[in-house]
């Protein structure tokens, strides 16, 4: 067990390109963060349970699908640990597994108004699904 | 000047005014907007993580068409451009990234990273100049208060956008003082409107694009300016009245060719 974490923290530290042993604990990323209130693991929380290995409860945790990367919490970190993208690399190594998709195109008629921009669309098939 | 214009997936359909201004007073400004013949959807949002590739091709390609005419790429959707900057910036500065997108190029077209991207504010202020804006004026914006919205994408990352200070900008209010308007500054101009969440939690966006409407209204403002068809739409829907337009039809109506919609 230990081990399967441990690859999976380096898998996700490779790929988000940034170093979460750099955080001070702060908290300016939960405390800017404007989805805060939806999530069950603030970014803070992300950053110090993935340095710490504890990355089961973060890939079943709903905060990966609320993070729309507005990157308040990477402009503001004092210490260039840029949760956003540790967030980021979470929600791939779920969605990247077969079945997984979050969102899927049958659903989407379903989300379609008339004024809805096409970006919308776009931006959440990249987000929610592989 | 000649420029290369790319204008994105929402601009063709839902945000066509945003597009047909900025062509428009693009012209009166002495700048030719060129699109590429063969542009994609640059995909809506950035993938930080540095092993998403086939992603960020449509933007390579964009990049690279710009480049080769020696043109800076200018976008005006606050999206495209956030996109195609931070993909610019991975392929100048991660020699990994760059090196594994090129090998999904063929040999001509590989991309050494050595086109600009310009939003379209960036080039009516450093390309056109303010100044020169100021002097197609016809129809000053007089009495007009208006609240620039900048949103999350057209600022940060900070050090990827270098377009202006992400904490304290002034590249919209200056743009609104030259058309002869008031620019009325607010504190949640650069927070998230709520982006693409309003498909999986409506509430949420409510929350968000209320909390900044509802502000803009305290400090006075009679409309928000937005550069973005998903701020415009969120803080439409979801916010609490306060009209939303696009900076390039507040240009327009201040060169004097913007249509009267009555007319029709």
């Amino acid at each position: 067990m230990q081990n399967k974490n441990s690859s999976l923290r380096d898998e996700i530290i490779r790929i988000s390109g940034t170093n979460p042993r750099k955080c001070m604990l702060c908290g300016k990323c939960s405390a800017t963060c404007p989805a805060f209130d939806g999530m069950d693991y603030a970014p803070h929380q992300f950053v110090n349970m993935i340095e710490n290995g504890n990355i089961e409860p973060l890939l079943n945790s709903k905060s990966i699908y609320q993070c729309l990367s507005c990157f308040a919490c990477l402009e503001r970190c004092p210490r260039t640990v840029e949760p956003a993208k540790l967030i980021e690399a979470v929600r791939l190594s779920v969605i990247r597994k077969q079945g997984a998709n979050h969102l899927k195109p049958d659903n989407i008629p379903a989300l379609l108004d008339e004024d809805l921009p096409q970006q919308a669309i776009v931006s959440a098939m990249r987000k929610y699904n592989k | 000047m000649k420029v290369t214009y790319f204008p994105g997936c929402t601009l063709r359909t839902k945000a066509k005014d945003l597009d047909k201004y900025a062509r428009k007073c693009a012209e009166i400004l002495d700048v030719t907007l060129e699109e590429p013949d063969d542009w994609q959807c640059c995909g809506g949002v950035f993938t930080t993580s540095r092993d998403e590739i086939a992603t960020k091709l449509s933007s390579v390609r964009a990049l690279k068409a710009a480049s080769d005419k020696n043109q800076p790429l200018v976008t005006v959707c606050s999206t495209c451009h956030n996109v195609i900057k931070q993909t610019n910036y991975a392929m100048q500065n991660d020699e990994e990234f760059s090196s594994r997108v090129n090998n999904y190029l063929s040999k001509e077209e590989n991309y050494d990273g050595s086109a600009k991207v310009l939003h379209y504010l960036e080039l009516l202020r450093d390309t056109v100049g303010f100044d020169k804006v100021k002097e197609k004026v016809v129809k000053p914006l007089e009495g007009k208060k208006i609240a620039a919205y900048y949103g999350c994408l057209l600022l940060r990352p900070g050090k990827v956008m270098q377009m202006d200070d992400p904490e304290n900008p002034t590249i919209m209010e200056d743009l609104i003082r030259a058309l002869g308007a008031e620019a009325v500054v607010t504190p949640y101009r650069n927070e998230c409107c709520g982006s693409y969440i309003s498909l999986e939690n409506p509430e949420s966006c409510t929350k968000r694009s209320t909390k900044i409407t509802k502000n803009v209204e305290t400090y006075g403002a009679d409309m928000i300016l937005t550069a973005c068809p998903m701020c415009k739409y969120n803080l439409e829907k979801y916010g609490s009245g306060v009209p939303v337009v696009y900076l390039t039809e507040l240009l327009a109506e201040a060169f004097g060719v913007k249509e009267d919609e009555n007319a029709k």
